[in-house]
C-alpha cells in the first residue's frame, strides 16, 4: 500500500517558496492571492507500519524545529487554502527528491522503500478554477514532465488517495527487421516515421550496406536487412549532432558580389581545423584538439586545461528547466570523458531568449520567454551549484527571434595532471579484453532519439521523450568516484554518454579499439519493457562508459560499490572490426565499427551568398544624449544580470581571483573571470587562467563574416582586459544556426567560417573544440496562419587564455580619482547592427534599425596592442581596464564611473578618429572594434605611453573628484553631465527582478 | 609531527579542496575522506585531532540542506563523533556542514549534544544567493576558531537556506546568555542593518554559533573562500594584507590543538 508523508511550515513561519510562488504569480500571470504555502508530500511504496511513517516523518522528513508532518491525515485540514495545486512528475521522469529520499529511507529503516515527490501549492484567494488552471499550467507544472491535480476547498471530500507515478510497460521487448528493399519514397517515410532523420542518399547506403553483407549475416541468422537496432544505431551515429555533415559536408558556394564560385570540401576541415594546424606549427601549447569530447591545452608543465562547450536549445524550448539542467550537468561529462577525465573546475553559460516582458500573442506550443528565462536560469543554478562547479562567465542575448527557439550554451572546464600512471592523461588507450563497463544511472525510456531530434526543425508535433532530466546529486557523486578510479589508475579509457546513449559511446569508444561486443541484457533499467534498440539509445543521464582491463575490474567494481555509484560490466572491447550487440546471447546488430562510425555519404550542399540590402538609417543626433546614455544602459543587452549572476555560485573551490561582479559595491560588469587553480596554489606558483566570451548575432544581419571577426576580437579582448596573454589564448566556437537547407543561410556559415580562418590564423587564437547547432527554426500557428521563427545566426566564441601571475589582473572600474583615463583603438562611424541603432529604430519607427556600417576588425593592429596592453599590465600599469563592446564608448565609460563610485570626464574631442567624425552621438555609441578604455596612475603617464608606442591610444579623459559622468563634445561644450548613481540605477532596474 | 585534520568528503560535499588547502597552509597534515571511509572503518576518527565538514550540497539539499547527511552520521558514527567531541578536539563546519551539525543537535547543544534545537531554513529572499558579506565576531565567545580576531570578518555566503531560526525564545536566549553566538551579520560599519547584510534574514542576525565548549564552530559564510588576498572581491582596489581572513581560523584550531591540549 502506498502511503503519504506531508510537511509543511508551521503557520507562523515563513513560507519563502509559497510567497516567492505568490509574487510571481501576480508579476507573470497577474493574479493577485492573499496568501500561498506548499507542503511537500512523499509517497512511499514498500512495506511500511504505521510505526514506520510516524518515525520517518518525524525523523526523516520533517524538520522539527519549524515544519509541521503528517503522516495520516492530509494537511489540508490544518492550513487555510481555497484551491491546491499538487504537482508530481510523470511516470518514467526524474524524480532526484524521490531517489535520494528511497535511499536514505532503505538505510534507516532497511526496508526495500521507493519514495515518490510531489507538491502542493495551497492558494488563498478570490479565483475560479479557470485561473486556477492558469496557474497550474503557465507556472507551476510543466505538462511535458509533470502531472497535476486541482482541488477546491468547497467541493473537497476530505480525502486524497496516494497515487504513484510508476512506469508499467506491459510490452514484450521486440526485435524488428526493417525492409529497404522498397521504392526510394519509402525509404524516406521510413526515414520521418521512425525519426531516423537519414537523407534518402544515406537510406541508401544503408540499404547497400546490409545486403553486400547478406553472406556473413546468414551465418548469424541475420537477414539481409537491417534490425531497428542496427538502423537506429547508424542513424545516431550519423546524425547531424554526432557527425556534423554541414560542417563536414561538400559545399558549392557562389558569392554574387564577386561573381565567383568555389568547391568547399568541409568547411570544418578547411577553415576551423585548417586554423589550429597552420597554428600548430608555430605554437607548442595544444596538447588535443578536435580529437576527443573536449579540447586539451597546457596550463603548465604538469598540468592540462580541458574545456567544451556544448548548447541544448531544444530540449530548453520543450522544458526550459529541464533542458538547461541538463544542457549544463551533460557537457560536465565531456571533460570528464576525455582522456583520462579530469577534475571540473568552472562553467560558463550564454543564453539568448525573446524579450521576457514580450506582450505579443504567442504561436501556438511555444513558452513565454520569462518562463524559458526563468526556467533556464533555474536550471543552470540547480545544475551548477548542486554540483560544486562554479558559475564564473557568461552572458545574457536577446532578441526577439529567439522566441522559437531559445539557445543555451552551456561550457565546462576541467584540470588534468599531464601525466597520470605514468600514461599521458589526454589518451586512450583501449586493448581487444577490456571491459565494456557502465557506471551511474539507470537506463529508461527518457532522451530516445535526442540526436536525431536535435537535427530537426522544432514542430507543434515534437516527440516529448526527446527530454531527459538530469540529476546533478547523481552526478556529483559519480564524478567524485571517476576521480578517485583516475588517480587509482583503475581506468583505460572514459567517454560521456550524451546523444545516442551507448550506440555513440560505445562506438567511438570500439574506433580507438577495433570492435565491441554489448551484452545488452547486462545493462541495469530502470523498469522492464524497453526493447534493445531502445536501451542502446536511451539518453538517460549521468552515465559514463568506461574501458577497464579484466585485471582492474574487481577493485574498481568495489570502489563503486563503496561510494554508492552503480557500475556494470555490460561487454568487452575486441578487435573483430564489428559493432556486435547482442540481446540473450541472440545477435541483434552485426555492423562493421568503420561503417558506424564513417560510412555516411558525404553531404552535398548549395550555397549563394547575396548582400542583404540594408539603408543606413537617417535620423537627427537626439538633443539629450544623457537621457540616450540612460536608456542605453537600460537596454536588454546591456543592462546587469546581477539578478542572475547571484543565484549562481561563483566561487566554489576557493579558486576566484576576478568574478562577475566587481567594483566599490560588487556589482558592475566584469569583462572576464580568472581562475587560479588549487594544483597551482599547492606549487606555489601564481599562474592562472582566463574565460571570456564574445557573441552578437546583430552584427550578422549584415553579414556574418563580419559578426565572427567582431565577436572573437570581442572574446579575445574580454580575455586580455584582465590580463589573460594574447599569446596563449585558445578559442572554442559554437555555431546555433537556422536551416542550412537555405542558400543563403549556409552562405551565412560559409562567410562565418571563412572569417574564423581569417582571424584566428592573424590572432595566433587555435580553436580547440567547438560545437554547432543547425536547423533553430520552429514552425508553428498564429492566428490560424502557419508561421516560421528561425534564429539568427549566431556565434559563440569562447576563450580560455593563460595569465602567468594572476596577482597581475585587472579589473574595470575606476580606482582613483585624478587618475588619467587613455582609449585605446580607433573610433569610426560604424553602427551598423549596433544597440544604439537598435533602440532608435524602436523609438522613432517601431523596429529596431540594423544599417550597413558593420564594424570591420583590424586584426594585425589590433593584435599588436593587445601584446602591448598585456606588457603594460604585466608592469603593473594599469589601473583598470574595460573593454568597449555593446554601447560602445558612452556604455563603457558609464560602466567604469558607477562600479567604482567614481566620476569620469570624457572628452569627445580627443578620441582617436574623432576629427572624422562629424556626430557626437555617433562617437559614444559606435561599435568599433578593438578598443579598450584604460586608468593610468598620473606618474606612470610617460611610462605606459612609451609601452602603447605606435597603437592607437589617445588620452581622453580623467577619474574625477566629483559623483558624476561629464562628456564634453565636439565643440568644447558639456553635452552630457549625470551623476553615476542615476546611471547606476538606469543600468540594474531593467532585470531586477 | 603536525596535528591532523580530516576533511568530510563525499554525497555532494564540495568545498573540500578548498578547506584541504586552508587546513594545509595553517600548519596541519589535512586528508580528504570519504564519509563511507569512516562509516566501513578504513579510517578512524580516532587518528584526527580536526574534523572539518565542508559546504555543498549534500544529497542535494533533499528534505532540507544537511538533512540526510546529519541522518548518515547519526545512524553510523554518532558514537565516534560523541567520542571525538569529548576528547577535547575540534570540530568546523561552514555552510553546509553548519547545516549537517545543526540538523544533527551538535549545535547549538545548549543542553546537550544531540537535540535538534535551531534550524537553518529557506532564505527570506526565497532565492540562491552569493554575496560577500561582513561578520562581527563576538569577543565573549568561547570559540576557538575565533579567538584574537578583533576586526569585522568577510567572507562570501553562498547559500539557499541559511536562516538561522532558534525553537523558541529560551534556545536564543541560552545562546546569547552563554555567548554560543560567534559570529552576526553587520553592514560595513560592523552595525546590524538588514538585507542584504543579513543576505538571509537569520534572527538575531546569527551567522554563526559555537557549541557551549566553544569547540565545535559552524557558520554560513565560508572563511575558505578567503585564503588569499586575490579571493576578496576588491583586492584589485584595497590595501590588503597577503593572507586572506579566511586563514586565521584554521591557524587558531591547529594552535589550539598544538599546545597539546587536544592531543
Amino acid at each position: 500500500m502506498a502511503r503519504r508523508i506531508e510537511v509543511a511550515f508551521k503557520p507562523d513561519y515563513r513560507d519563502a517558496l509559497g510567497q516567492s510562488t505568490r509574487k510571481r504569480i501576480h508579476a507573470d500571470l497577474g493574479i493577485e492571492l492573499s496568501d500561498v504555502r506548499t507542503v511537500e508530500v512523499y509517497t512511499l511504496e514498500g512495506t511500511l507500519t504505521d510505526e514506520d511513517t510516524t518515525f520517518l516523518g518525524r525523523e526523516l522528513f520533517c524538520d522539527k524545529v519549524n515544519q509541521i508532518c503528517s503522516t495520516e491525515e492530509p494537511l489540508l485540514k490544518k492550513l487555510p487554502w481555497d484551491w491546491c495545486i499538487e504537482v508530481g512528475y510523470k511516470p518514467g521522469v526524474m524524480d532526484a527528491v524521490g531517489l535520494t529520499a528511497s535511499a536514505e529511507v532503505n538505510d534507516l529503516i532497511d526496508r526495500d522503500v521507493e519514495t515518490f515527490s510531489s507538491r502542493q501549492y495551497l492558494l488563498s484567494g478570490k479565483l475560479n478554477k479557470k485561473q486556477v488552471e492558469k496557474i497550474a499550467k503557465d507556472m507551476l507544472a510543466n505538462e511535458l514532465i509533470e502531472r497535476f491535480s486541482i482541488l477546491e476547498k468547497r467541493s473537497w471530500d476530505g480525502k486524497i488517495e496516494a497515487d504513484i507515478p510508476r512506469v508499467r510497460l506491459q510490452h514484450q521487448p521486440t526485435i524488428q527487421t526493417i525492409n529497404l528493399d522498397v521504392p526510394d519514397n519509402e525509404l524516406v517515410r521510413i526515414s520521418k516515421e521512425r525519426l531516423l532523420a537519414l537523407n534518402l542518399e544515406e537510406m541508401q547506403s544503408v540499404r547497400d550496406y546490409f545486403k553486400a553483407h547478406a553472406k556473413e549475416r546468414e551465418k548469424l541468422k541475420l537477414s539481409n536487412a537491417p534490425t531497428d537496432v542496427e538502423i537506429e544505431t547508424l542513424a545516431q551515429n550519423w546524425s547531424e549532432h554526432c557527425k556534423h555533415k554541414i560542417f563536414r559536408g561538400l559545399i558549392e558556394y557562389h558569392d554574387e558580389e564577386t561573381g565567383r564560385t568555389e568547391i568547399i570540401n568541409s568547411i570544418f576541415k578547411t577553415y576551423i581545423q585548417g586554423a589550429t594546424k597552420e597554428l600548430s606549427k608555430k605554437i607548442d601549447w595544444l596538447v588535443s584538439v578536435f580529437e576527443d569530447n573536449a579540447g586539451v591545452i597546457k596550463l603548465d608543465d604538469e598540468f592540462n586545461l580541458v574545456f567544451k562547450v556544448e548548447t541544448h536549445n531544444s530540449p530548453s524550448a520543450l522544458d526550459p528547466y529541464g533542458g538547461a539542467l541538463t544542457g549544463i550537468v551533460g557537457v560536465n561529462r565531456d571533460p570528464m570523458g576525455t582522456g583520462l577525465g579530469c577534475r571540473l573546475l568552472f562553467n560558463t553559460d550564454i543564453f539568448c531568449f525573446a524579450d521576457p516582458n514580450y506582450s505579443k500573442p504567442l504561436p501556438k506550443g511555444l513558452k513565454h520567454p520569462k518562463r524559458i528565462f526563468e526556467g533556464v536560469r533555474r536550471g543552470v543554478e540547480h545544475g551548477g551549484n548542486k554540483t560544486g562547479i562554479p558559475t564564473v562567465n557568461g552572458t545574457i542575448r536577446f532578441d526577439d527571434r529567439f522566441l522559437g527557439k531559445p539557445l543555451v550554451y552551456c561550457g565546462t572546464g576541467g584540470v588534468m595532471p599531464a601525466v597520470v600512471d605514468s600514461r599521458p592523461s589526454h589518451e586512450k588507450s583501449i586493448k581487444p579484453g577490456d571491459l565494456i563497463v557502465m557506471v551511474g544511472g539507470r537506463i529508461g525510456a527518457d532522451g530516445i532519439h535526442g540526436a536525431t531530434f536535435s537535427s530537426e526543425a522544432l514542430t507543434q508535433e515534437s516527440p516529448t521523450t526527446a527530454v531527459q532530466l538530469g540529476n546533478p546529486f547523481v552526478q556529483k557523486v559519480m564524478a567524485d568516484m571517476l576521480t578517485e578510479a583516475q588517480q587509482m589508475g583503475l581506468y583505460r579509457a572514459i567517454h560521456d554518454n550524451g546523444a545516442g546513449g551507448l550506440s555513440c559511446s560505445v562506438a567511438e569508444l570500439a574506433g580507438r579499439c577495433g570492435g565491441a561486443e554489448i551484452h545488452l541484457e547486462k545493462a541495469p533499467l530502470k523498469y522492464a519493457g524497453l526493447n534493445p534498440w531502445e536501451i542502446l539509445l536511451s539518453e538517460s543521464q549521468e552515465r559514463m562508459t568506461l574501458a577497464i582491463e579484466p585485471a582492474k575490474i574487481a577493485a574498481f567494481l568495489e570502489l563503486a560499490k563503496r561510494r554508492e555509484v552503480e557500475a556494470s560490466v555490460i561487454g568487452e572491447f575486441t578487435d573483430t572490426g564489428k559493432f556486435h550487440v547482442l540481446h540473450n546471447n541472440k545477435t541483434v546488430a552485426f555492423v562493421d565499427v568503420d561503417f558506424v562510425l564513417e560510412g555516411h555519404p558525404q553531404k552535398k550542399m548549395k550555397a549563394r551568398w547575396k548582400r542583404p540590402i540594408l539603408k543606413e538609417p537617417e535620423f537627427p543626433q537626439p538633443k539629450a544624449l544623457g537621457e540616450v546614455l540612460h536608456k542605453m544602459l537600460g537596454r536588454l543587452n546591456i543592462c546587469s544580470k546581477e539578478y542572475v549572476i547571484r543565484q549562481y555560485d561563483h566561487e566554489v573551490q576557493g579558486t576566484s581571483i576576478i568574478k562577475p561582479l566587481t567594483g566599490i559595491a560588487n556589482d558592475g560588469p566584469s569583462d572576464a573571470a580568472v581562475l587560479w587553480p588549487i594544483e597551482m596554489m599547492h606549487k606555489n606558483s601564481r599562474r592562472g587562467f582566463v574565460v571570456s566570451n564574445g557573441i552578437n548575432p546583430n552584427y550578422g544581419d549584415i553579414d556574418t563574416y563580419d559578426m565572427t571577426a567582431l565577436v572573437l576580437d570581442e572574446a579575445i579582448r574580454n580575455g586580455v582586459a584582465v590580463g589573460a596573454d594574447p599569446a596563449r589564448i585558445a578559442v572554442l566556437d559554437n555555431f546555433s544556426w537556422c536551416s542550412p537547407d537555405d542558400p543563403f543561410r549556409l552562405a551565412q556559415l560559409v562567410r562565418s567560417c571563412k572569417a574564423l580562418f581569417d582571424y584566428a590564423v592573424i590572432y595566433e587564437t587555435p580553436f580547440i573544440s567547438g560545437k554547432d547547432s543547425m536547423y533553430n527554426d520552429f514552425e508553428g500557428e498564429l492566428d490560424g496562419q502557419r508561421i516560421k521563427i528561425s534564429v539568427p545566426p549566431t556565434l559563440l566564441i569562447s576563450a580560455l587564455g593563460i595569465i602567468e601571475d594572476v596577482s597581475k589582473a585587472v579589473t574595470m572600474d575606476l580606482k582613483e580619482s585624478k587618475n588619467l583615463i587613455y582609449l585605446l583603438g580607433s573610433t569610426k562611424s560604424e553602427l551598423g547592427g549596433s544597440e544604439y541603432y537598435s533602440l532608435l529604430g524602436e523609438e522613432i519607427s517601431g523596429e529596431r534599425w540594423i544599417g550597413n556600417s558593420v564594424p570591420k576588425v583590424d586584426a594585425k593592429s589590433a593584435k599588436e596592442m593587445y601584446r602591448k596592453l598585456h606588457q603594460a599590465i604585466n608592469s603593473g600599469l594599469i589601473r583598470s581596464c574595460h573593454d568597449l563592446s555593446d554601447g560602445g564608448l558612452g556604455v563603457a565609460a558609464a560602466e567604469m564611473a558607477f562600479a567604482g563610485g567614481l566620476g569620469f570626464h570624457l572628452d569627445l574631442r580627443k578620441v582617436t578618429g574623432a576629427e572624422k567624425m562629424e556626430r557626437e552621438d555617433h562617437i559614444l555609441f559606435s561599435e568599433s572594434a578593438s578598443r579598450f578604455l584604460v586608468e593610468v596612475r598620473p606618474e606612470n603617464r610617460t611610462e605606459f605611453e612609451g609601452v602603447m608606442a605606435k597603437t592607437d591610444v589617445a588620452l581622453v579623459g580623467n577619474v574625477g573628484d566629483e559623483y558624476g559622468l561629464s562628456v564634453v563634445g565636439k565643440s568644447g561644450q558639456e553635452i552630457i553631465r549625470e551623476s553615476i548613481d542615476d546611471l547606476k540605477i538606469s543600468w540594474q532596474k531593467r532585470l531586477n527582478w | 609531527m603536525k596535528p591532523k585534520a580530516l576533511i568530510l568528503t563525499g554525497y555532494g560535499l564540495n568545498t573540500d579542496y578548498e578547506l584541504q588547502h586552508g587546513f594545509e597552509l595553517a600548519g596541519a597534515d589535512a586528508k580528504r575522506v570519504h564519509l563511507n571511509d569512516l562509516i566501513d572503518g578504513r579510517v578512524n576518527l580516532k587518528d584526527f585531532q580536526m574534523l572539518a565538514i565542508p559546504g555543498g550540497f549534500a544529497f542535494a539539499d533533499d528534505l532540507g540542506g544537511g538533512k540526510i547527511f546529519a541522518q548518515r552520521l547519526k545512524s553510523h558514527l554518532y558514537d565516534a563523533l560523541m567520542e571525538f567531541v569529548e576528547s577535547d578536539k575540534l570540530i568546523f563546519s561552514a555552510c553546509n556542514g553548519f547545516q549537517i551539525l545543526v540538523k544533527l543537535g551538535m549545535l547549538p547543544a545548549t543542553s546537550g549534544y544531540g537535540e535538534q534545537e535551531v534550524t537553518l531554513t529557506f532564505n527570506d529572499s526565497g532565492r540562491f544567493e552569493n554575496r560577500w558579506v561582513y561578520l562581527k565576531v563576538n569577543p565573549k565567545s568561547k570559540c576557538i576558531f575565533t579567538r584574537d580576531i578583533h576586526s569585522l570578518l568577510y567572507f562570501p555566503v553562498r547559500h539557499g537556506e541559511g536562516k538561522f531560526v532558534p525553537r523558541d525564545e529560551q534556545v536564543l536566549r541560552d545562546l546569547q546568555e552563554n555567548n554560543q553566538i560567534v559570529t552576526t551579520y553587520v553592514n560595513a560599519d560592523g552595525e546590524p542593518d538588514g538585507f542584504p547584510w543579513n543576505p538571509n534574514g537569520s534572527i538575531a542576525d546569527v551567522a554563526g554559533v559555537c557549541d557551549p565548549t566553544g569547540r565545535i564552530f559552524g557558520l554560513m559564510p565560508h572563511p575558505e573562500a578567503f585564503l588569499y588576498r586575490y579571493n576578496h572581491p576588491r583586492w584589485t582596489r584595497e590595501n590588503l594584507p597577503e593572507e586572506g581572513q579566511g586563514l586565521k581560523l584554521f591557524k587558531n584550531a591547529v594552535a589550539y590543538v598544538s599546545s597539546g591540549v587536544g592531543v
